[in-house]
């Protein structure tokens, strides 16, 4: 019976209607059951309330993007008909709320069904409040999620509330499978093979809370920001969570007040953020710019959204990666990643943490909104996997703390040697006093200055800083966390892709390689600098390269030409959408025929 | 802990860096500057536990010529820094030094909302009416009709009154000093480090190369202490002695008590480093 490989659905409604509660309560079960989910919502343009739309995609196993189409679309509302309708796959399913409207004719290219959702809850159960879990309880139904998985989950919601409230759940729950099973008999098609995930040991979050999660276990413990979306929910998650550490967040006045803060508190030994997106990056950079000269660590998120100026802030652009590399007066050493998935939001939370203060320089954590706002479930992560690192102090002797990677040979100055903060050293990188510190007093400056940090500005003293500080940036390079590779490594076609595009790239590969066609795909975590012992190889083995992108000029790929000299095919959307599956294989096709 | 260090005479070198100013003679920011040491010596602070932050400017080079922490920003982002400096850790004395350009053109947005953060910090502003890095500008604190090489007709601008604007932005402790009057000055600028919220000490601090107008002669003529009975709780009061052109008081115009921003801050950890794991694990658990 169960013969797909995955479902798409589509829930549309009034936002506050039940929508996001609806669509989080079975993306939990079926990840609780083993199957692969991914979840996307667009937040609304509009403030006041208007359309909420979330979509699940659930698979057998893991899953790397949202999917092209979607087969079911459950309207609670018109306006979640209309707006939704025209994009639903010719053959899915329209399933509406019957209490709240009727959709007008149906043109023959889908099947429907009413679902009752409101009627099913007020009339049989005499609880209004239920209608979420009867549209749960129905969805389950149709791809076959076995009930107790969500049993378990309302038990945990609703049992403190008394027994009474726990029994009408479980009834909305059963009343929503029964009409489905009754009224339904096209649901045997839509059955999902069963979920091989496993049950136990994953959660379900977003990006942005995985980054947050990241950030907290890399031991941030100050935040300063200034709301701006796609970004907003990584402080709001922190400001419930640093207190309970010890650590504060401030809402800053803006964006160039908020990462003053962060270096603030960063220069006296607290590891510390701030998240924006594009327009806050660009108010944030003459500060980049301070981190960057005076060596204080510092992390950054840009939850890119579409640009210039104010354009969408609610769609999705790979946009701000010149700026972030680039970006800025003078030539600022920083680092920029790019997570992939929800899970490399994690890690890449900690590694942008750990590069930051292992190197005493900017790193800058893109993210965008696809992936901010999207929820996967994935493993729960194993602390101990992951290693801390701390910047390198003044009571350290030859590494700094736990590692003993970054190669400083500063030795403990101690007040009697001569603290110098800025001291050359083989690596460039200098033990860092903190304030309270006997012994490591100095001012940290903007200006150029000598090892002891006095404002110089004689040409052999830049030089020696700005080899120092290039140098570190250097070991940087060499030091880029692991790469994503997936496909055939030894085809002659290649995608190098960065942050988001990665998913679809995934897909595609499959898609291609099913159809015959060989091509090998990777990402790097680590986009600037651009390391070049995992990208060049990458590129020199393969005839044909294409870097697609959510922008217009192709950015990462310029980067990339610009310093190996290469002929990359650039292939971009620059719609405030993602990439399709679909057009992937098209272009792989197309560089197909003349390879 | 720093025994050798505490047991040593508390002489005004003891605050001195061996870096030479870069004022030029004359200049209003040397006695401000020796008001700074003597507060520092009279309140027995440690250099380990001072920092001194500033932005840009000739006034704000002075965390150079203290031997404590500091952190010279960049231009008009000094209370940001300073800020966060004290999230990280509220142990610290935090002095913030610089003058008016940094702290009402530039750095203005930012001037209002620490003081409105009631954050613990003493800020004082070297204000000579002009912007004396750049080689001689009109500034914030310029008179009207002020001429500059970038005003040659006069500044049209209406200058800001400093004193005025902390009070209405919700600064806790306000006071006018004066260069010419250090020792007043370091007595003023201990205050402002007991207060406990944002203390702002507006200071003449005449620029002798660029500024003919605003010199020590005519701040000397201009100045007066607040009369004896000055009430420093009432606000209405306070904003009537800031508005008062002639004279110009000297002394604590305004003072509040309350809880700093540190205060709220300390208020709302609901916990500390040791909780960590546990706060992971939870986090872990509630999303599973």
């Amino acid at each position: 019976m169960a013969e797909r490989d995955d479902l798409v659905i589509r829930i549309a409604g009034e936002a506050g209607e039940g929508v996001l509660s609806t669509g989080q309560l079975i993306t939990l079960a079926a990840a609780r059951a083993g199957y692969g989910v991914l979840t996307d919502s667009v937040p609304p343009a509009e403030i006041k309330g208007g359309h909420s739309l979330f979509q699940i995609r659930i698979a057998p196993q893991r899953i790397f993007s949202r999917g092209d189409v979607f087969d079911i679309l459950l309207a609670f509302n018109r306006e979640g008909y209309d707006r939704n309708i025209r994009e639903l796959r010719d053959g899915g399913m329209l399933l509406y709320d019957s209490g709240d409207f009727e959709p007008p004719a149906n043109p023959g290219t889908y099947q429907q069904h009413a679902l009752p959702l409101t009627d099913i809850a007020k009339k049989e159960l005499q609880f209004e409040l239920g209608k979420n879990v009867v549209a749960v309880g129905a969805i389950s139904a149709l791809f076959g999620l076995d009930p107790e998985y969500i049993r378990r989950l309302l038990h945990q919601r609703f049992a403190r509330k008394g027994e009474a409230i726990l029994e009408k759940n479980y009834q909305a729950l059963a009343a929503g499978i029964g009409y489905v099973e009754r009224n339904i008999p096209e649901r045997g098609t839509l059955q999902v093979k069963v979920g091989t995930l496993g049950e136990t040991s994953r959660i379900v979050v977003s990006g942005n809370q995985a980054i947050a999660m990241g950030s907290l276990a890399a031991g941030c413990r100050v935040y300063a920001g200034y709301p701006i979306t796609p970004a907003t929910d990584i402080m709001e998650f922190l400001a419930s969570e640093l207190p309970k550490v010890g650590g504060s967040v401030v809402q800053a006045e803006d964006e160039m007040s908020a990462l003053g803060m962060v270096i603030g508190a960063s220069y006296a030994g607290k590891k510390s953020m701030t998240a924006t997106s594009g327009p806050g990056v660009s108010l944030m950079v003459e500060l980049m710019g301070l981190s960057s000269m005076a060596e204080i660590p510092i992390v950054v998120v840009d939850a890119q959204r579409a640009g210039p100026s104010t354009g969408m802030p609610t769609r999705q652009e790979q946009g701000d990666l010149f700026l972030t590399a680039l970006g800025g007066h003078g030539e600022i050493q920083r680092i920029v990643l790019a997570p992939v998935s929800v899970s490399d939001c994690f890690t890449q939370a900690i590694n942008a943490f750990n590069l930051s203060e292992q190197f005493q320089m900017p790193v800058i954590l893109m993210g965008d909104t696809t992936l901010g706002v999207r929820t996967e479930s994935i493993p729960t992560p194993d602390l101990s996997k992951y290693e801390i690192v701390n910047r390198l102090g003044i009571h350290d002797h030859g590494s700094n703390g736990s590692n003993g990677t970054n190669g400083a040979t500063g030795t403990g100055p101690g007040i009697e040697s001569g603290y110098k903060r800025y001291q050359l050293t083989d690596s460039g990188i200098s033990p860092m006093a903190i304030p309270g510190e006997e012994g490591g007093q100095y001012v940290a400056t903007g200006l150029e200055h000598n090892e002891s940090g006095r404002p110089r500005s004689d040409a052999n003293n830049h030089r020696q800083m700005t080899d120092k500080r290039f140098s570190k940036l250097e070991l940087a390079r060499a030091a880029a966390p692991a790469a994503h590779y997936y496909g055939d490594q030894d085809a002659d076609v290649g995608i190098l892709c960065w942050g988001s595009a990665w998913g679809t790239v995934v897909e595609a590969v499959d898609a291609a390689t099913k159809k015959g066609l060989r091509v090998a795909a990777m990402a790097p975590r680590m986009v600037w600098p651009l390391p070049d012992h995992q990208l060049l190889p990458f590129i020199e083995s393969k005839r044909v390269v294409l870097v697609p992108e959510m922008n217009y000029s192709g950015q990462f790929a310029q980067l990339m030409r610009a310093r190996y000299l290469r002929e990359l095919v650039s292939v971009t959307d620059y719609s405030g959408g993602v990439f399709t599956v679909a057009r992937l294989v098209q272009e792989i096709e197309g560089v197909h025929q003349h390879v | 802990m720093s025994d050798s260090v505490a047991t040593k005479p508390l002489t005004l070198d003891f605050y001195k860096s061996d870096e030479k100013p870069t004022w030029c003679p004359g200049c209003g920011d040397f006695g401000v500057l020796n008001g700074l040491y003597n507060a520092m010596r009279q309140k027995g602070l440690q250099t380990k536990d001072i920092v001194v932050v500033s932005g840009i400017g000739c006034s704000s080079r002075l965390p150079f010529f203290v031997s404590s922490y500091g952190f010279h920003g960049v231009h008009g982002r000094a209370m940001p820094i300073a800020t966060g400096i004290k999230v990280a850790n509220p142990d610290l004395k935090v002095l913030a030094m610089g003058g008016d350009g940094d702290a009402f053109a530039i750095g203005g947005g930012h001037f209002v909302h620490a003081a409105r953060r009631n954050l613990d910090i003493c800020y004082v502003i070297m204000d000579n009416n002009i912007y004396g890095l750049t080689k001689g500008q009109t500034s914030p604190t310029s008179q009207v009709g002020f001429v500059t090489k970038t005003t040659p007709k006069g500044t049209p601008d209406r200058p800001i009154n400093p004193l005025r604007l902390a009070i209405a932005s919700g600064a806790t402790f306000v006071a006018r000093g004066f260069s010419g009057k250090p020792k007043e000055l370091a007595e003023l600028i201990v205050e402002g480090i007991n207060h406990n919220g944002f203390a702002v000490i507006d200071t003449f601090s005449p620029c002798p190369t660029f500024n003919k107008i605003n010199t020590f002669k005519a701040y000397r003529e201009e100045v007066a202490d607040l009369p004896k009975d000055h009430n420093p709780s009432d606000m209405h009061k306070a904003i009537e002695a800031a508005s008062s052109t002639d004279p110009m008081y000297l002394g604590v115009l305004y003072r509040e008590e309350g809880e700093s921003f540190e205060d709220h801050l300390a208020a709302a950890k609901v916990g500390t480093e040791e909780n960590a794991a546990k706060v992971m694990e939870n986090l872990f658990k509630v999303y599973s």
